[in-house]
C-alpha cells in the first residue's frame, strides 16, 4: 500500500443479508482529497459510504483510516462525519444545539463550547439563525447546518450523501463553492456520493465510477470525461457511439466494418472504441449513412444516422449546412479522437 | 327560513342533546337537596358533593383507580415504547401478527377479557386481586400506548439516530437524546388516553374485583345497589369534570388531537 493512503478500503465486501451489494472493493484515498463515488442507483456507492461510516457491518475486507484498522470500530468512535441527503437535523433542537450536540458528547462546555459552536455556525453563514429550529430554515440552510454540525467535530473523513441533488440550480452552485471552500480551509478528506456526473466532474479531485457493486474506473475528472476505459463509463459520460473492436475492424451485428486507420499503438489492448456525437465528422469520410432524424439544439444540431455500423449519433455546429431527413451522406469516426475501451459490456 | 335550512341546525341540536343531555341531568341531580337520585332535582344544595368525600369506600376505591390508571399506564408505556420502536424501525418477521395481538384487548369485548383472565389466569395461578387488576389494566392500555407511540415514531425520520451516533452518541443514548424528545407529545397523549381508559374501565374490573379491593366505577355500582342517593351523581360529575379538565389541558398544551 502506498504510504500516502489515508483511507483505504481493502477487498471490501458488503451485503444486506444474503444479497451482496459491494464485492471485493479496493480503494485508496489520500489525505485531503475530494473523492466522488459516482454511479446509478443500486451501484453500491451509498452502501460503501455507509460502511466507511460504520453504519453497515463489513462482511469481509478492511476499512483502514489514518493507519488504524477501523473495520470493527463502532460508528461513534470513528471520527467520520456524514452529511445526510435528508440532512437529518434534530428537529427538537435549535441550530445552535444541533451544532453543539457532538461537542457536548465529547465533554466540551462553557466558553470553549460556545466559541466553537459560534464559529461553526458563522463559517456557514448562519450566525443570525442560531436560535431557529430546523423546520424554520430552507433546505439549503438546513444542509449548511448539517455541514457545520459535522465539521465542528473535526472529522478525519467527511462523507456527503448526494450533497447537491436536493438543491435548485442557484443553491447548487453556492453549495459547490461552499464545499470547495471548506475543503480548502480545513483540508478535510471528503467523499461524496452522487448519481450526477456533472456534480462529480465539477467538484471532485478524483472520481470513482461504480457499477453493480464494483469499481468501474478511477480517475481525475479529465480522465473520466475524456478517457473512459469501459463502455459503461463511456456511455455514462456521453460517448454515445460505442463499438467493439476486433482485428482493426469495428464489429457490428451485421459483420465487420474495417477502419481506415488502425487504432493507435498507445492502446494495443483496446477491445472497443467510443465517440461522442461531437466527434463524428459529417460530409466527408469512408462511411455512408442515411439521416433518420435531426433536431436543433441551439448552438448545435443533432443527427441520427442509419449506417452499416448501426445507428450513429452525430452533433455538429448549427452553422454547418443542414442535412434533411432521408438524405445520404458520408461521415467519419476519427480514430485519433476515439476513447479506447479495455472493457466492453 | 326554509325547511332545508332548518334541517342542519335541528339535527345538530338533537345530536348534542343526545350526547350531552344525560350528562347535564347527572350534573343537575348532584346539586339536589332531596334524599334520592331524581330529576328534576329537588331544591339546591352542595351536601351530596360534600358527602362524596366522606364515604370511606369511595376514598379507597378512588385510590385504587388512580393507582391502576397511573401505574397501569406507566407499565404499558414501559412495555409499549420499546415495542413500538421495534415495530416501526425494524422489519420484524411476523410484525403484523404482533401488532394484531397487541391490539387484541381493544377488539375483544371487555366481558370476555375479564372472564377469561379470571378463569384461566387469576384462579389457576392464585394471582392476588390487586396484582390481577394491575396486569389486566396494563394489558388493556398497551394497545393505546403502542398505537399512539407508533404513530409519532412513524412521523420521525430514523436517520437522525444515525446522525446522533456519528456525532459520538451510543445507540441507546441516541434513543434518549433524539428519539424521546421528539415523541414526547405522543407519549403524553398515550398516557392520557391510557389513564382515561383505565379510569373508566368497568367490565374487566368487575370480574377481577374482590373483597375490599374495587375500582371506583365498580364501587359506585355497588353503592347504588344499596343506597340510592344523589352522591353517586355528585361523584360522577366530579369525575367527568376531572376528565374534561385533563383532556382540555392536553389539547391546549400538547395538541392532543394530532396523536389520537
Amino acid at each position: 500500500m502506498c504510504d500516502q493512503s489515508y483511507l483505504s478500503l481493502e477487498k471490501l465486501t458488503l451485503a444486506y443479508g444474503d444479497s451482496v451489494a459491494v464485492a471485493d472493493l479496493d480503494l485508496s484515498v489520500r489525505r485531503g482529497e475530494l473523492i466522488a463515488l459516482l454511479g446509478p442507483s443500486g451501484c453500491g456507492k451509498t452502501t460503501t459510504m455507509r460502511a466507511i461510516a460504520g453504519l453497515l457491518p463489513v462482511k469481509s475486507g478492511k476499512v483502514i483510516l489514518d493507519g488504524e484498522d477501523m473495520t470493527r470500530t463502532a460508528p461513534n468512535k470513528r471520527a467520520v462525519g456524514l452529511v445526510f441527503q435528508s440532512y437529518a437535523l434534530f428537529p427538537h433542537l435549535s441550530v445552535y444545539e444541533n451544532v453543539a450536540f457532538g461537542l457536548r458528547l465529547k465533554g466540551m462546555k462553557g466558553a470553549e463550547l460556545d466559541a466553537k459552536v459560534q464559529s461553526g455556525i458563522a463559517s456557514v453563514g448562519l450566525a443570525k439563525f442560531a436560535d431557529r429550529k430546523p423546520a424554520e430554515l430552507s433546505g439549503g440552510q438546513q444542509q449548511r447546518v448539517a455541514l457545520a454540525r459535522s465539521m465542528v467535530m473535526e472529522p478525519k473523513v467527511l462523507l456527503l450523501d448526494e450533497p447537491l441533488s436536493n438543491l435548485d440550480a442557484r443553491l447548487r452552485l453556492e453549495m459547490r463553492t461552499e464545499l470547495q471552500r471548506v475543503q480548502r480551509e480545513t483540508g478535510v478528506t471528503m467523499i461524496f456520493v452522487t448519481h450526477d456526473q456533472a456534480e462529480a466532474l465539477s467538484l471532485a479531485d478524483r472520481i470513482v465510477v461504480m457499477k453493480n457493486g464494483a469499481i468501474e474506473q478511477i480517475g481525475t475528472p479529465e480522465d473520466i470525461y475524456n478517457r473512459p476505459t469501459s463502455s459503461f463509463v463511456a456511455d455514462f459520460v456521453g460517448f454515445e457511439n460505442i463499438f467493439k473492436l476486433e482485428d482493426g475492424a469495428l464489429k457490428t451485428e451485421n459483420g465487420s466494418v474495417p477502419l481506415s486507420v488502425a487504432p493507435g499503438s498507445d492502446a494495443p489492448s483496446a477491445v472497443g472504441l467510443a465517440w461522442r456525437p461531437r466527434m463524428v465528422t459529417l460530409g466527408t469520410g469512408p462511411f455512408r449513412g442515411t439521416v433518420r432524424g435531426t433536431s436543433f439544439a441551439g448552438h448545435s444540431r443533432e443527427y441520427l444516422l442509419d449506417s452499416a455500423l448501426g445507428p450513429i449519433k452525430a452533433e455538429v455546429d448549427a452553422s454547418e449546412p443542414v442535412h434533411v431527413s432521408g438524405s445520404d451522406l458520408s461521415f467519419d469516426l476519427p480514430v485519433h479522437k476515439a476513447a479506447h475501451l479495455s472493457r466492453i459490456a | 327560513m326554509t325547511a332545508r335550512s332548518l334541517f342542519v341546525p335541528a339535527t345538530l341540536f338533537l345530536l348534542a342533546t343526545f350526547l350531552i343531555g344525560p350528562f347535564l341531568i347527572i350534573v343537575a341531580a348532584s346539586f339536589s337537596a332531596g334524599e334520592t337520585l331524581a330529576f328534576p332535582p329537588q331544591g339546591f344544595s352542595l351536601q351530596w358533593i360534600v358527602k362524596v368525600f366522606t364515604v370511606e369506600s369511595f376514598r379507597a376505591s378512588f385510590a385504587m383507580s388512580m393507582f391502576l390508571a397511573i401505574g397501569g399506564t406507566a407499565a404499558a408505556l414501559v412495555l409499549g415504547i420499546p415495542a413500538s420502536y421495534a415495530l416501526s424501525r425494524y422489519r420484524l418477521p411476523g410484525a403484523e401478527i404482533i401488532r394484531t395481538i397487541v391490539s387484541a384487548p381493544i377488539i375483544v369485548p371487555g366481558i370476555i377479557v375479564g372472564l377469561s383472565l379470571l378463569r384461566y389466569v387469576v384462579v389457576p395461578f392464585g394471582v392476588g386481586i390487586t396484582l390481577a387488576l394491575f396486569l389486566a389494566h396494563t394489558a388493556l392500555i398497551l394497545p393505546y400506548a403502542v398505537r399512539v407511540v407508533s404513530a409519532s415514531l412513524d412521523n420521525l425520520r430514523s436517520d437522525i439516530e444515525e446522525a446522533a451516533v456519528l456525532l459520538g452518541s451510543s445507540r441507546l443514548g441516541a434513543f434518549f437524546r433524539v428519539v424521546m424528545p421528539n415523541i414526547k407529545g405522543g407519549i403524553l397523549s398515550a398516557f392520557i388516553l391510557g389513564f382515561v381508559t383505565s379510569f373508566n374501565q368497568v367490565p374487566v374490573s368487575l370480574f377481577l374485583s374482590g373483597p375490599g379491593v374495587r375500582t371506583l366505577p365498580i364501587d359506585m355500582m355497588a353503592y347504588m345497589e344499596i343506597v340510592f342517593d344523589p352522591s353517586v351523581a355528585a361523584l360522577s360529575s366530579l369525575l367527568a369534570f376531572l376528565s374534561i379538565g385533563i383532556v382540555f389541558a392536553a389539547e391546549r398544551f400538547l395538541g392532543f388531537s394530532r396523536y389520537v
